[in-house]
């Protein structure tokens, strides 16, 4: 059990070194000065020279990884080139938005898809199967923004229940906040169950036809118990692996939504400093992004360990 | 077929509706079991043995299934009367099964001890604490080593032979009056299985329980029934007490059974109960023909084997079978 911890951490610390040098290497030869940006297009050559070496934009490639490295372990922020504050304290402003929206929105995914898979693999081949697969069909071929706009429409527009976007802030108003969140979140969520019910059902499906089903149900267990005992807790060992999937997505910025609804979270704040060519910010995001994903499968496969006393022999 | 049967099935029929065609697997069986005898089913694989058992415990999903009997009474009881919920408290605490596949019938992520507990939790509503107790208690009697602290092992760290033991254990805490073993030792080595039949045949002196042991050897009835009955694409063709059965088996297709048991300690690439000498195979459910079933195969068949299906003959003191061989003696070919 330590081992497979210990292996999979490891496996995580590679992982995040190979996704900074990526991230570093594409920013790199992307094409795009910011100190031109910065100057604007008039800026003399020995201007634009003394910011380039202000930036440290003129040393070799890897000094400048070693410098950004360095700098993000020790936890010392770089500045926004557009906000001109610490990239940190923009960041975790933008997180606290990003965060519990994704969260939220699994929050919703998963009650709504376990009950409906279940349900539909309970009933399968019959009308309550096919009513779920053709709903789950729709929110599969629904596009999240206009599902979005749908919500404000009526939620907000016609029954008037929600604002119809923007972001109070946690301190100002944090029920306004939660509230804030809620159609976004469901939106998103929504979408993503759809495909949650559908894997929920046919895994569910594979394991109702195991030997160990029918040993369950030989001993006279009620239904219940074989469904949500013993075939519920197999069937999710595949589910597990597309939640966290998805959670590391939303993780890395649910950008449409987040214009929509005019959040600022994380994915405003990359479009916004992508357009500024804000590097120092384009940067930090993107790993956080990408770290994200990989952290959270990370924590799929400890979850894996929790779930399947098998998995220690491997 | 007393009147002191624990389980009688008369007439019983299991049809399979499929997208790739309608199936009888099971055409009128009957059988009987008194309280506290093995009675032994063997045949070959797809014969209908397993579809018996699960229709007898309600385990076949319907659809596709379709099962039809005349009488399946057990203890007094007329099961395809019951409710689900009525059958379901049947199960496991009257009537038990074990199953071929020690390897994928326990749950995987369940300790093994809570498994052997549950049918105590729902049937006797013990306690946990109690049906752990007993859990330990069985996992002793079925010889598990050092159980009691091996109560919270899962399956993966236990061998094929000791994940029988566990199946048993868990069929017989509620002390079933009737147990049905279907393949029990098939998927386990020749040594393991001998243990295991000894294991059964233990607790059921114990217990007192019926046993319904259904295998495709023969050589495993020989040493545990009391009357075996053998069945071939979804009839039973032959019937007696074993001892009578391995002196004057009638049908053709017994004697190709016979033929086939390993001999004990003999060719070691020779599979327990693989009928290499019966050429040909079962015929499947969806493709029947008229006259006997076996005809496609029987060394002795003759017209009337292939047009008309023979009905089942007595051929001795409780020795049935399924032949035209019992009027037409002289179609006997010598050299069988
Ligand atoms: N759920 C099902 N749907 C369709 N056909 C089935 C189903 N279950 C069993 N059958 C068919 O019924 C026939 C009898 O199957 P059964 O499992 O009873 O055979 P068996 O005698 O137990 O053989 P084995 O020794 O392989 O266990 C087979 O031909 C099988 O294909
Ligand atoms: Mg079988």
């Amino acid at each position: 059990m330590l081992r497979y911890f210990l292996t999979k951490l490891a496996t995580l610390v590679v992982l995040l070194f190979l996704v900074s040098l990526t991230v570093f290497t594409v920013l790199f030869v992307l094409p795009g000065d910011p100190a031109q940006i910065i100057l604007g297009i008039h800026a003399t050559p020995e201007s634009l020279a003394r910011l380039r070496a202000d930036l440290g934009l003129d040393r070799p490639f890897f000094a400048q990884y070693a410098d950004w490295v360095g700098n993000l372990v020790q936890g010392r922020s770089a500045l926004s080139i557009h906000y001109k504050m610490p990239v940190f304290e923009l960041v975790a402003s933008r997180l606290a938005v990003t965060g519990p929206l994704a969260l939220l929105a699994m929050v919703f995914a998963v009650v709504f898809a376990l009950p409906l898979g279940i349900y539909a693999a309970r009933h399968q081949n019959r009308p309550q199967d096919l009513a779920v697969m053709t709903f789950t069909q729709l929110g599969l071929a629904t596009p999240e923004f206009w599902l979005g706009i749908l919500l404000v429409l009526f939620f907000s527009v016609e029954l008037n229940w929600f604002a119809a976007g923007g972001f109070p802030g946690w301190q100002a108003d944090a029920w306004g906040s939660l509230k804030a969140l809620l159609l976004p979140a469901f939106a998103l969520g929504i979408i993503r169950a759809a495909i949650l019910a559908r894997l929920t059902r046919s895994s569910m499906l594979d394991v109702l036809r195991e030997d160990y089903i029918r040993t369950a149900r030989a001993k006279g267990l009620r239904e219940r118990t074989v469904i949500y005992v013993h075939a519920l807790r197999n069937a999710l060992i595949p589910v597990l692996t597309i939640l966290g999937l998805q959670l590391g997505q939303l993780l890395a910025g649910a950008i449409i939504i987040e214009n929509v609804f005019f959040l600022p979270g994380l994915g405003r704040l990359v479009f916004t400093a992508i357009g500024m060519r804000d590097l120092p910010v384009v940067r930090d995001v993107v790993l956080l992004m990408a770290a994200a994903v990989v952290f959270v499968n990370f924590l799929v496969d400890i979850a894996y360990a929790a779930v399947d006393p098998r998995i220690e022999l491997h | 077929m007393t009147d002191e049967a624990l389980l009688s099935i008369e007439n019983l029929r299991v049809r399979f509706r499929t997208p790739e065609g309608t199936g009888t697997a099971v055409d009128g069986v009957d059988l009987a079991i008194a309280a506290g005898e093995t009675l032994g089913v063997v045949g070959e694989s797809g014969c209908g043995k397993s579809v018996t058992a699960l229709a007898v415990l309600g385990l076949l999903a319907a659809p596709p299934a379709e099962i039809e009997a005349d009488a399946v009474r057990f203890a007094g009881r007329d099961l395809l009367g019951l409710s689900a919920e009525e059958r379901r408290r049947i199960r496991g605490r009257e009537i038990a099964m074990i199953f071929q596949e020690p390897m994928t019938s326990l749950n995987p992520l369940l300790p093994i001890g809570r498994q052997v507990a549950e049918p105590l939790r729902v049937h006797l509503e013990l306690s946990a604490a109690e049906a752990r107790d007993l859990a330990a208690t069985w996992l002793e009697k079925v010889k598990i080593p050092d159980a009691r602290r091996r109560l919270g092992d899962f399956p993966h760290q236990l061998s094929g032979g000791m994940r029988q033991r566990v199946m048993i254990a868990m069929a017989m805490v509620c002390r079933p009056r009737l147990l049905i073993a279907d393949e029990p030792t098939t998927a386990l080595d020749v040594t393991i299985q001998a243990q295991i039949l000894s294991l059964m045949r233990e607790l059921k002196e114990e217990t007192g329980t019926a046993l319904l042991l259904i295998t495709h050897n023969l050589g495993v009835v020989a040493q545990t029934a009391s009357r075996v009955v053998v069945m071939y694409a979804g009839q039973i063709v032959e019937e007696a007490p074993v001892a009578r059965l391995f002196e004057e088996p009638f049908h053709p297709y017994t004697r190709g059974l016979l033929r086939s048991i390993p001999v004990l300690g003999g060719r070691t690439g020779l599979e327990a109960g693989r009928l290499a000498e019966i050429p040909g195979l079962v015929p499947a459910i969806t493709e029947r023909l008229a006259g006997c079933r076996f005809a496609g195969r029987c060394p002795h068949a003759f017209a009337l084997c292939r047009e008309n299906a023979p009905p089942l003959f007595a051929i001795g003191p409780a020795h049935h079978a399924r032949c035209w061989l019992q009027v037409h003696p002289e179609r006997r070919r010598r050299d069988d």
